[in-house]
């Protein structure tokens, strides 16, 4: 069912399983994330994608009565290992939200260096770089360069979620999560996070939570399709797209059910 | 609630399949006007072919509206080639327009002599015709995949048409005339039995998403050579 | 849409009006009639000695409550510093850490001290640090009698719940994406409650502290038990000292007119004082700035 991308995978899961209490959200899951490429997840609502998308940087656990069952390997190291932090891996995997959540008592050069700073980053002239580098990673260092200081708050939605791209990036993680990233945004708003992550995916390893298929299909490059828990279909996008292997992906991607 | 998107495909579909009885009907009328030198009907499928035009122009449009709605899968693979079998389609009506012209000039003329397996190519490029139909309509791949190869067969039959003919013109000079008019005639019904493999393609191609245009059939030359 | 319905609309509209007319005013107008009353009778005691002077003997005119005025401060400094550190941390702990059943205790404890009369923890601090020493290891860090610390102590047990309560709720209003975006970008928690959450919520958190100040600025009857009261200047904290509801309290009840005069004006101030305080919370948390859609 994997299709064989070029390099090794950046992220694999292995017979994931994931609990709230009593409740199996995840299904023994197995994945092999490709490096330097867009993996879309679609699925209707209550699937676990989003869920999934947690577990690759441990977010899920902030959920207290999380459990989890399986192992994910980043780059081949377990991440779920007992001497293994949370904060380290999500410094190697970044996250992007649905609603864009700049720190609204920072200035927009702050928000992009919050990262580097708050882990003991000082050295100003290493900041200033970053944040120029990032700014520009996404797509927004023309329109903000003049205005560095101004309050986070005061950029229109769009840009607030490309300035959390730039946040993200900024502490050069290797991979890259983003959970209906563009959901919230306007059409116009969200063909410019589209065109910034085929660009980002030639240095990054994206992967991307998406209710729209269309969205899936104009940037991914592999899709999997969740359905109650368990991962139905995996393979490149044109042929999730054009030609399903398994009937209720078919229904599912033209819109019989979901 | 009504699910919209389908329900336009269904009217494709339907279009689609009136459109193809129209060719069919153009086809049998065509070769029966030819064979009996029927000088009425063949003006009338000459006149009627503008009709299977207008369903060629009709379904294209009905299908860039669907493709604006981006279906994905199996119902992307049925706009496409629901263009492609309307354009075929189209195409069997013009030859069937060919064969009437011919048929018209003809009747005037007294009939040629000879043995002609004329009637046969035509009735294997009917069935032809009417088993992609079919095959469309049941959604039968492996029906469609049967039908390709036949096409050779009526490729042989117009061969062997040509030469009969041939042979016949050399003997017989004052006969050129209306010779030349069957073998057009043939030529067409070869025609028609090309556009029936080309929609037993496409169905291969709705059913299964595999393109076997310009493979099956032939000598296993790949692209690389 | 008949007419006498129509009648019956407006009417009942126009009373509703009327009514809530009166009670905005019925709500209002005791502030007011406070306020003009003790401008009338405490104004003309207001002079740059009320505030910086002795009261005098008994029987001499003049003087000011200048030591009452600065003991308050000095008492709601030592209530700051006891109150804050400890309820906004508290108030932190229940909003980002703690089991829920715990929790649970800790508010339903913090809720009834809300609610305990203000002479209960009077008492609760005269039986610690004024009965008895305070001493440690053998030494005598407290010595036992009514003291400006006891008074500082007993306001600042005041605003604990208090505190508490308001930060945890100011705290749960920053919206969960924050902490989230934080705890991606690797930010350990703690930093991000600080730096992040705490920074946020910060104008809230300065707004609960206020109230919480003007509040216990008006307490007299812990007092009673633990500052006592001076009629001099303090000169350490482990004596007792002067505050202005302490010193409103003994003037008014006295015989003479001018001591009734300057108790007007005592309240006078200490009114002021609250209402700049409540000045203060508006100002702070005006909407700066205009948002981009």
């Amino acid at each position: 069912m994997a299709t064989t991308p070029k390099n090794p995978p950046a992220l694999t899961a292995r017979n994931l399983s994931i609990f709230f209490g009593a409740n199996q959200v995840l299904k023994k899951i197995s994945l092999d994330i490709a490096a330097k490429a867009v993996t879309a997840i679609i699925g209707p609502s209550g699937c676990g994608k989003s869920t999934f998308l947690r577990a690759l940087n441990r977010m899920h656990e902030l959920n207290p009565e999380a459990r989890l069952e399986g192992e994910i390997r980043l780059c081949g190291e377990d991440i779920y290992a007992s001497q293994v932090e949370p904060v380290i891996v999500r410094r190697r995997v970044g996250m992007v939200f649905q609603k864009s959540n700049p720190f609204p008592t920072m200035s927009i050069a702050e928000n992009v260096t919050v990262g580097l700073r708050l882990n003991g980053v000082r050295e100003r002239r290493l900041l200033a770089e970053r944040t120029e580098q990032s700014l520009q990673m996404a797509a927004l260092w023309d329109e903000v360069k003049d205005r560095l200081h101004a309050p986070a708050i005061s950029l229109s939605g769009g840009q607030q979620q490309r300035l959390c791209i730039a946040r993200a990036l900024a502490v050069q993680p290797e991979v890259l999560l983003m959970d209906e990233p563009a959901s919230a945004l306007d059409p116009l708003a969200t063909q410019k996070i589209e065109d910034l992550i085929i660009q980002l995916k030639r240095d990054y390893t994206i992967v991307i939570v998406t209710h729209n298929m269309q969205q899936a299909a104009r940037i991914s490059d592999f899709t999997a399709f969740f359905y109650l828990g368990e991962l139905v279909e995996f393979d490149a996008t044109t042929k999730i797209f054009t030609n399903p292997a398994k009937k209720q992906t078919e229904d599912y991607v033209t819109g019989r059910f979901g | 609630m009504e699910n919209h998107f389908e329900l336009g495909l269904d009217e494709l579909r339907q279009k689609l399949l009136m459109m193809a009885s129209r060719a069919e009907t153009a086809v049998n009328q065509a070769v029966q006007a030819f064979m009996q030198r029927d000088h009425d009907l063949a003006v009338k499928v000459r006149a009627d072919d503008s009709i299977i035009d207008a369903f060629e122009v009709e379904i294209d449009e009905m299908a860039i509206q669907l493709l604006t709605k981006a279906p994905l899968a199996t119902n992307l693979r049925l706009v496409t080639v629901a263009m492609k079998i309307s354009q075929n389609l189209e195409r069997i009506g013009d030859e069937a327009t060919k064969i009437a012209k011919r048929a018209r000039d003809l009747a005037q003329d007294p009939p040629v002599k000879v043995n002609l397996d004329l009637p046969r190519m035509a009735g294997l490029a009917l069935t032809m015709v009417k088993e992609a139909l079919d095959s469309f309509v049941q959604r039968d791949a492996a029906a469609a995949r049967a039908l390709i190869p036949r096409d050779k067969e009526v490729d042989a039959l117009n061969k062997q048409i040509h030469q009969q003919l041939a042979q016949h013109m050399m003997e017989n000079p004052d006969t050129i005339a209306r010779c030349l008019h069957w073998i057009v005639a043939a030529k067409s019904i070869e025609r028609i039995a090309d556009h029936a493999k080309n929609i037993a393609e496409e169905v291969v191609y709705l059913c299964e998403a595999q393109d076997v245009r310009h493979t099956l059939g032939k000598s296993s030359r790949t692209a690389a050579d | 849409m008949t007419a006498p319905n129509h009648n019956l609309r407006k009417f009942k509209n126009a009373f509703m009006q009327t009514l809530a007319c009166v009670c905005t005013v019925l709500v209002v107008l005791p502030l007011l009639l406070v306020f003009y009353h003790l401008l009338k009778e405490g104004f003309t005691a207001i002079n740059w000695a009320f505030f910086t002077q002795l009261p005098k003997p008994v029987g001499e005119t003049g003087g000011g409550m200048g030591n009452a005025i600065v003991g308050t401060f000095i008492l709601l400094a030592q209530a700051a510093l006891i109150g804050v550190p400890v309820g906004v941390l508290g108030g932190v702990y229940l909003s980002e850490y703690g089991g829920t059943k715990l929790n649970w205790w800790i508010r339903f404890a913090a809720d009834i001290l809300n609610g305990v009369p203000s002479i209960t923890w009077g008492i609760v601090v005269f039986a610690l640090l004024v009965v008895h020493n305070v001493t440690v290891f053998g030494q005598v860090l407290i010595p036992r009698g009514f003291s400006a610390l006891a008074g500082g102590l007993v306001l600042g047990l005041m605003m604990i719940p208090l505190v508490m309560r308001t930060t945890e709720e100011v705290l749960q209003l920053v919206p969960g994406g924050y902490r989230e975006a934080a705890f991606a970008l690797g930010i350990s928690k703690w930093r991000t409650i600080v730096q992040i959450v705490l920074r946020t919520a910060s104008k809230g958190i300065v707004t609960g502290v206020l109230l919480a100040l003007a509040r216990v600025a008006g307490e007299t009857a812990p007092l009673l038990f633990t500052a006592l009261g001076n009629r001099f200047w303090a000169h350490s904290l482990t004596e007792p000292i002067a505050a202005m509801p302490l010193q409103i309290f003994a003037y008014a009840i006295s015989p003479y007119d001018d001591w009734h005069r300057q108790a007007w004006a005592g309240a006078l101030v200490l009114l002021l004082l609250v209402l700049f305080l409540n000045a203060g919370v508006r100002f702070l948390t005006r909407d700066r700035f205009q948002r981009k859609g």
